[in-house]
């Protein structure tokens, strides 16, 4: 390799001194019931996965109703791309690299918006929605012409599609189509959606982005690990418990509802659903039995919601509808999701020991509005930043990543419930029981995958 | 009621934060108090838009009660903070409550780590028998809508 390409692959892979991973190496870092903790603490590792994985992998970046209308976009990120999701004139969704081509600045400093050029602050370089390059100024000095050349474009990411208004997207050309990427997992999106009396959902309420200081893989595990409540939240737990009862219906009962749930008896973990599926994903199924938190079969709100949902769909897809019984699902790497609150987490992997995690609410089109404020309490007590009960779980992944980073001990150990996992229906595999850690055995099982693929 | 009044009564409460009082700092709620930190600039309500902290009395006992329990992980043990309260000033009086506006510096430290916050506070306070009580106490962070770090202090 020519020194200075050598230079580019070092810097550009942050391999500058490194060892080089082969995939024998990766593949030795996983076995079937436990895995090093260098895929939790090794820089090296960390990179590759921005390689292999999330530069591969369709990547959830948001939802339609982010971009409505055309000029609307929104900013997020992919692997280690700034990316903007813009609506374009003609209606379709794109996802382009927020970098301007000329000497590298973004051209989009905002979070949202509606806009129909990005014009770039340093020298004035103009793309439309659609990334193309529309007007240079002192364009005299270009010979030939820079304005619509398409290397001077941004960057676009290469695929995008979208699941019943779910965006996703991949930096990879090539790869599994979405339908397949989602396979049964999209029937948790069909749940989502299907809810919506209108049919439609719309992000609203605000964004928590919650940030903790270990790898972005402990918040994926954590959302279908059904032993960790009792014990992560015991304080929480507890001190819903002390207080005293109340009558009110009103804002604070979904939450305390909630931290109470969190205590439920181990038969009822142990008889949750917990089902995987390829490419990493999972879903838990059956596990609340609080009439008011799941869609609470008695409550006058729910009863106009069902009547308004019955009135689109007919009474028999509406029991049909509302007898989904999920809870979180994950699509790995990137979100995880729940129909019942129409809670969603985008993971964004910052570095080895960094992540941050999107937590967005979604209002169900159509239904009462009293609905969207549960959603909102619900929210605030689950994946709200002052939580009692997320705060729990942030610091437990911290003090994870801080022992994973110990050497005299190298393995975590994935062993509950392995063996027993059994063949489903739908191209799935169901945990022995709902306290199966067979979620983390696959996501792992997926990231050797995408990992030792050096293609 | 006098300024100084006010003063003081904020003083004591950044003071009874400061010093792991939180019962005591409880008490200077009403029953039908909210305690909210808005996740959003300029943020109207908090019924429709999500919050960094909205506590009603119930969930506020909560919050404080959690902190005593041994495997309280984020607040075991809880951080240490000063609160600096500044420009305090009576914005509004009908008689029954004042609306008090002040500016809130907090440092805080637990772990090895020490962050700073900034916010915007607003007071309605009440005169009850007793004194001067909390109806209702927002605090806009500076930095509410960035990427935070878990919040397990009290503002």
């Amino acid at each position: 390799m020519p020194a200075h390409l050598a230079v580019r692959d070092a810097v550009e892979n942050n391999t500058a001194g490194m060892p080089t991973l082969s995939a024998d190496d990766i593949a030795r870092l996983v076995e079937p019931d436990r895995v090093h903790r260098a895929v939790y603490t090794d820089p090296q590792v960390f990179e590759l996965e921005m390689d292999r994985l999330f530069a591969r992998a369709w990547l959830l970046l948001g939802h339609e109703s982010q971009v409505r209308h055309p000029g609307d976009f929104f900013t997020t990120r992919m692997a280690r791309e700034a990316v903007i999701v813009t609506r374009h004139a003609d209606g379709s969704i794109r996802a382009l690299i927020n970098r301007c081509a000329h000497r590298g600045t973004t051209v989009c400093d905002a979070t949202s918006g509606t806009t129909r050029q990005f014009v770039c602050p340093y020298h004035g370089w103009t793309y439309g929605t659609d990334g193309a390059l529309e007007s240079v100024p002192f364009a005299d000095g270009y010979d030939p012409s820079a304005v619509g050349r398409s290397d001077l474009a941004l960057a676009k990411v290469p695929r995008v599609d979208d699941y019943r208004g779910f965006i996703f997207a991949s930096l990879a050309d090539d790869g599994p189509p979405l339908l397949e990427f989602l396979g049964h997992l999209r029937t948790s999106f069909d749940d989502l959606v299907d809810r919506a009396p209108t049919g439609q959902l719309e992000v609203a309420g605000g964004v928590f982005k919650h940030a903790y200081r270990g790898n972005w893989k402990l918040v994926l595990e954590n959302h279908n690990d059904t032993v960790h409540p009792a014990f992560v939240h015991a304080s929480s737990i507890w001190a819903a418990r002390e207080q005293s009862k109340s009558d009110a219906d009103g804002y604070g009962e979904i939450a305390v509802r909630q931290m109470l749930q969190n205590g439920a008896p181990a038969e009822l973990w142990e008889g949750t659903g917990l089902w995987v599926a390829p490419y990493g994903h999972s879903f838990m199924a059956d596990y609340h039995t609080d009439s008011r938190l799941v869609t609470g079969l008695d409550h006058p709100v729910f009863q106009e919601y069902r009547a308004a949902l019955e009135h689109r769909v007919g009474a028999e897809a509406a029991s049909r509808i509302l007898a989904m019984s999920r809870w979180n699902s994950i699509v790995y790497p990137s979100c995880s999701f729940m129909s019942q609150f129409r809670q969603l987490r985008i993971v964004h992997p910052l570095a080895v020991d960094r992540t941050v995690v999107y937590a967005y609410s979604f209002r169900l089109g159509g239904a009462p509005e009293q609905m969207f404020r549960d959603t909102v309490a619900f929210a605030n007590v689950v994946n709200g930043t002052g939580s009692p009960v997320l705060t729990d779980d942030l610091e437990v992944y911290e003090r994870a990543q801080h022992g994973l980073a110990t050497q005299r001990s190298e393995w975590v150990y994935l062993g509950r419930g392995h063996g027993g996992d059994v063949r489903d229906e739908y191209e799935t595999w169901r945990g022995k029981t709902g306290t199966s850690e067979i979620h983390i055995r696959n996501q792992l099982a997926a990231w050797v995958n995408y990992m030792t693929d050096e293609t | 009621m006098s300024s100084a009044e006010v003063d003081r009564f904020l003083y004591r409460e950044a003071w009874l934060l400061d010093h792991d009082r939180l019962d005591e700092w409880l008490t200077l709620f009403t029953d039908d108090a909210v305690y909210w930190v808005p996740l959003k600039a300029n943020q109207r309500e908090p019924l429709t838009t999500a919050s960094l902290i909205y506590d009603d009395r119930r969930l506020l006992e909560i919050r404080v009660r959690q902190t005593t329990h041994p495997r309280a992980h984020a607040r075991v043990p809880l951080p240490r903070t000063v609160h600096q309260v500044t420009n305090v000033q009576v914005v509004a009086d009908d008689g029954r409550e004042l609306t008090v506006t002040s500016s809130l510096v907090m440092i805080e430290y637990r772990k090895e780590r020490q962050r700073v916050w900034g916010g915007l506070v607003e007071h309605r306070l009440r005169r009850t028998d007793a004194g001067l009580r909390i109806a209702a106490k927002r605090v806009d962070l500076v930095n509410s809508e960035s990427e935070l770090d878990g919040i397990a202090c009290l503002f």
